[in-house]
């Protein structure tokens, strides 16, 4: 039964976190995922499903989180990227199929894939550069 | 929404909005009752009679980002297409239960789909409330007035057990998320390989 198993195993994932936790903090990446009806209707369970396989996949060490409908439900499922000292940035419309590539070009080689974003969000105010066009 | 689960994971995502701080979550699979029984209920802020009369309107909401919310009337449609209905029940200040019944073989009714999948979404959220989970599966026996066949299956955990044993590490943390990835994954398997055991179980009974 997994249960029984969980209580040994969340020990070894403990310590294995605790370990991991310098690095972590130094290259911390968050990855977060619209998850209100809007989300999830349109496959955004799927694109986090994809995300945590692709950052296994991988090997990188990045929190996926999931929030509420943010209001632009026609570019759901939603995806942000946050990195440290880097504008927050929004993916619209990210199908599971489109992760490997986001995960590629966002996150190892450092390029934001300009023709997904849909906005952005610098040090807490958020740029008009980028106008959603619902 | 085609699967069940994914009306699940919205009617959760209602208790986290609701700061809700302990979630349940009950999911039985009764074959000889004919009958699939969902019921979420929370500790969040609750609702009142006008509220409650309200939420199964689609063009109700309390959020300011957009002025429709489909979650409850969505699966109150699934239901009640299913042979089953959708009961609130809340007060203000003591929380949410929904509650959801489908007829277990009812052509119409969707598929639970994809658990797993669901409670990690939920799990990740920020500031996501504990949940105790409860996924039990009543099998009738074969024939159905023969006990001896009958199964009862259950998974069930309570994430305040797991937050303790994480002494401060949050469920998102890589490490902790690829674990739980893979727990969910297989408390929900095991569940369903009850079927494919059954012909070997009568089989080897020598019926």
């Amino acid at each position: 039964m997994p249960k029984l198993k969980s209580l040994d195993d969340l020990k070894r994932v403990r310590e294995e976190a605790q370990q991991s936790l310098k690095t972590r903090l130094d290259t911390g990446t968050t990855i977060i995922v619209g998850m209100g009806t809007c989300g999830i209707a349109a496959g955004a369970r799927d694109t986090m499903h994809a995300i945590l396989t692709e950052l296994a996949a991988r090997n990188i060490d990045a929190h996926v989180t999931t929030v509420g409908c943010i209001g632009q439900c026609v570019k759901e499922p939603l995806v942000d990227i946050e990195q440290a000292g880097q504008p927050r940035i929004t993916y619209g419309n990210v199908k599971p199929e489109m992760v490997s590539r986001l995960i590629e070009e966002h996150l190892i080689n450092n390029r934001p894939i300009e023709e997904w974003v849909v906005g952005r969000l610098e040090s807490n105010v958020a740029s008009t550069n980028v106008a959603p066009t619902v | 929404m085609l699967e069940l689960a994914l009306h699940v994971l919205d009617i959760l995502r209602n208790a986290v909005e609701a700061g809700a701080t302990q979630v349940a979550l009950t999911i039985i699979e009764d074959e000889p009752a004919n009958r699939l029984t969902l019921t979420i209920t929370d500790n969040g802020r609750g609702m009142d009679d006008e509220t409650i009369r309200r939420a199964l309107n689609p063009f109700y909401t309390t959020r300011r980002t957009r002025h429709v919310g489909l979650g409850l009337p969505l699966l109150a449609a699934a239901a009640e297409t299913a042979g089953g209905g959708l009961m609130i029940r809340s007060r203000p200040g003591e929380g949410t239960t929904v509650e959801t019944t489908f007829g277990l073989d009812h052509p119409d009714r969707q598929p639970l789909g994809d658990m797993a999948a669901t409670l990690l979404a939920f799990l990740l959220a920020e500031a996501a409330p504990d949940l105790r989970y409860t996924h039990r599966v009543l099998r009738t026996g074969f024939p159905a007035d023969n006990p001896v066949f009958a199964q009862e299956r259950e998974f069930a955990f309570n994430t305040a057990a797991i937050r303790a044993e994480l002494e401060g590490l949050p469920l998102n943390h890589p490490v902790v998320a690829r674990w739980l990835a893979e727990y969910l994954a297989e408390g929900e398997r095991e569940l369903k390989e009850v079927e494919h055991n059954e012909p070997g179980a009568v089989e080897g009974a020598g019926v």
